[in-house]
């Protein structure tokens, strides 16, 4: 029986527990909830959980681990000589996948028995073809290791699946009895209910921390390979960027730094002053009904992918730009050769963050409390004197959290920046010229035929590690912000 | 309703607000209706009546707090020293530092004890030094019966204070600003007896210098601190006039009931 048909067998017995549990309870008391501890539903709930958790989680740990099993002992079968790295056995190991596949195939669609699947031969059989004609293709004429490798993971994968069927809906059977079995009146089947939940939450909770952990972890391994093929110092020192697949590549931080640190400010210093006056002005300022329409559409800004900023950076703002500061443009000035440059991302980097910071600040602006106004107000003073001298200084540490979630945002942009702002990696202080971002780079190093070992690919770990670590370092900066302002005013 | 105010007592103050057929509404509710009141200089006056009778409403209507509230309406006038606070030449924002308030709630705002007292007067301009400052928030400090307890922590954060110290630091605050009459909406609903005594005996200080109009829920407080009472119910101003004649011998039925615990 396939895992999802499994799956769906473990949901019908928990709905049957739910009923059989409610009527249980039910009629253990003649039909009078009263005499119940918990509500009938509840004595449901536990058996239907019974049912459905050990079951399923027995199903989730069987599903990883049965592979892996059969891998290993299939994998021994496969004779030394016919691979000489770890990278040519695992081509061996998902040709014998294929072909276990490809069997399994032939005889659902009729075109092969279940003996004659059982007993091909390469000899006398052309494999390649007969998979060919069920669709499977297979790289290469089937060598009968492979075969024989193919036909023995066919057959262990077989006994667990069956072995997996009977395990799963037995233990989903036997939590359903065993729930059942304690259905009582005096039974706490609402505590134990609220218990199940609490585990859900944890799960939920423990889920999300694990994969920060996994991503964490998977970079750093990564990372650590490429310094050992890679000096750090010259990583975190050189000033050029010059990656070549072919080896001789210099792979120095600083250009992409420069280039991720001077968009950002840009970004910043457009959606930081635009952002916040706004959120002043939605807040203190605007009536209700201006504020149910500006609101909304500030919010939309937010919703537009950055995909499309992109383009409006490629096509809009990058031309309106060398019009104005480029060899021919309005001021004469010269400063801009193309399109894309440092300018042209960091101002629709900047546009894209309003809402960010205008959003955020509008819910913390709002959130002081009408109290501290009246107060400013009861002793003569205007609105705005009330806005800048104790509206915003007690919104301060929510507004700092807001313009450094917007750096975090910034600092990890990458597709305005590849449209926007080229892919040439230099050091330079013209905001006209086009730079890169270590994101940017990222991206491009990882896209292509790289071989993943050499360091020109690794190194996008690095870069990787290097950004989530500066992030991670601005974040803990404004919580540090946040709560010293918080011991200062509250 | 109400013509002139009895007096039994000796001195008869000049009359600092007179209200005329105020009406007050929100949205379309009529929140007060046809109020009239004299309010002498150098007097309490207390407002009792039951939750929602509208004296929180009318007090918000002599300083103008009720602009911030959209739905507001007033009509009638409202004369303080014999000018209409609601005509179209007043700026709210200078009557309010005339008519200051102190609110039901602490609300010190997120600053130094100093800056919080400073606060206003700075805004208007009252000290030409950091000198003149220091000795109008050393002033204010002492008037709000607060000095002794902060003089040496000035620049701690207002917000860290007790509740009760709350109150008398904003109350301090409103006098910085030197205002001739001092709104006070319930000052003493969120302290404990003994703060309510210290800020009860800081009124009664208070009067030698403003007119103060105290809202209170408490009618000891009102016996206590006042020598002016209204009694508001429904929205309407059922009696006015000396405390001890309120308390002892009120003339509207309604009042009566009121203060022996049958309404309200």
């Amino acid at each position: 029986m396939p895992a999802l048909w499994i799956f769906i067998a473990v949901l019908v017995l928990a709905v049957l527990g739910f009923v059989l549990g409610r009527q249980r309870a039910l009629a253990m008391v003649d039909g009078d909830s009263r005499h119940l501890h918990s509500l009938p539903n509840y004595y449901g709930f536990h058996v239907g959980i019974w049912a459905l958790v050990p079951a399923l989680l027995v199903l989730a740990v069987w599903l990883i681990v049965q592979p892996m099993l059969i891998d290993t002992s299939v994998q021994s079968m496969i004779p030394d000589t016919s691979y000489a790295t770890d990278g040519e056995l695992s081509l061996v190991m998902s040709d014998v996948r294929r072909v276990a596949d490809g069997l399994d195939l032939a005889v659902e669609r009729g075109a092969l028995t279940v003996e004659e699947a059982a007993t091909l031969d390469t000899g006398a059989t052309d494999v390649r073809a007969l998979l060919g004609n069920v669709g499977v293709a297979i790289g290469s004429d089937v060598q009968p290791e492979v075969l024989e490798a193919a036909q023995a993971y066919r057959a262990s994968t077989a006994t667990g699946n069956m072995a997996r069927t009977v395990i799963v809906l037995l233990l989903a059977l036997a939590g359903l009895g065993w729930a059942l079995r304690r259905t009582a009146p005096n039974f706490r089947a609402r505590n134990s209910v609220e218990k199940a939940t609490l585990g859900l939450l944890i799960a939920a909770a423990s889920i999300a921390i694990l994969t920060t952990l996994g991503i964490v972890l998977s970079l750093i391994f990564n990372t650590i390979e490429f310094f050992k093929l890679y000096p750090a110092s010259e990583f975190f020192f050189g000033t050029t960027w010059a990656p070549s697949f072919g080896g001789g590549s210099e792979l120095g931080i600083l250009p992409l730094f420069w280039g991720t640190f001077y968009i950002s400010l840009i970004a910043l210093a457009v959606a930081v002053p635009i952002g916040l006056f706004a959120a002043v002005y939605l807040s203190e300022y605007a009536g209700p009904k201006v504020r149910a329409v500006a609101k909304p559409m500030l919010e939309v800004l937010a919703g537009i992918p950055t995909i499309v900023y992109g383009l409006f950076a490629l096509v809009t703002v990058g031309p309106m730009l060398v019009n104005v500061f480029g060899n021919e443009g309005a001021l004469g000035l010269g400063w801009m050769s193309g399109g894309t440059a440092v300018m042209t991302a960091g101002l629709v980097m900047g546009i894209m963050l309003i809402p960010f910071v205008s959003s955020l600040s509008d819910d913390i602006i709002n959130s002081v409390p009408q109290a501290m106004r009246d107060g400013s107000l009861g002793l003569g003073a205007t609105k705005s004197e009330t806005l800048k001298q104790v509206v915003l200084p007690a919104a301060l540490p929510g507004i700092v959290g807001a313009v450094l979630l917007a750096a975090s945002r910034a600092i990890g942009e990458t597709m305005i920046v590849v449209m926007g702002a080229g892919a040439a990696a230099r050091l330079s202080l013209n905001p006209f010229e086009a730079m890169t971002t270590v994101t940017a780079k990222i991206v491009s190093q990882l896209t292509g035929d790289a071989d993943f070992a050499s360091p020109e690919a690794l190194v996008a770990f690095a870069l990787g590690m290097t950004l989530f670590v500066i992030t991670l370092g601005l974040n803990i900066f404004a919580l540090y912000i946040v709560r010293k302002y918080r011991e200062q005013y509250e | 309703m109400y013509d002139s105010p009895k007096s039994e007592t000796a001195v008869q103050h000049a009359i600092k607000i007179a209200a005329n057929k105020v009406q007050v509404y929100y949205g379309d509710t009529h929140a007060i209706k046809d109020v009239d009141v004299r309010i002498e200089d150098k007097t309490v006056t207390a407002f009792i009546g039951p939750s929602g009778c509208g004296k929180s409403t009318f007090l918000r209507t002599l300083n103008r707090m009720n602009d911030t509230i959209d739905i507001c309406r007033v009509e009638g006038e409202i004369l303080l020293d014999g000018e209409n606070i609601y005509d179209k030449r007043v700026d709210p924002v200078q009557l309010r530092a005339k008519v200051g308030m102190v609110f039901q709630k602490p609300n010190p705002f997120p600053k130094s004890i100093y800056d919080n007292i400073a606060y206003g007067p700075r805004i208007h301009g009252l000290a030409k030094t950091k000198a003149d400052l220091d000795d109008i928030v050393e002033k204010s400090l002492r008037r709000g019966a607060i000095w002794n307890e902060v003089k040496d922590r000035l620049h701690a954060p207002g917000t860290g204070l007790s509740g009760g110290q709350q109150q008398r630091l904003c109350i301090a605050r409103a006098v910085a600003t030197e205002p001739e009459v001092l709104l006070m909406d319930e000052p003493c609903s969120a302290l404990d007896p003994i703060a309510t005594g210290q800020v009860e005996e800081l009124i009664d200080e208070l009067r030698e210098s403003y007119s103060v109009v105290i809202v209170t829920h408490s009618m000891q407080q009102a016996a206590r601190v006042s020598q002016k009472t209204a009694f508001f119910h429904l929205g309407n101003l059922v009696e006015f006039g000396e405390t001890s004649q309120i308390f002892t011998n009120p003339k509207d039925p309604r009042t009566e009931s009121y203060i022996t615990g049958r309404i309200g």
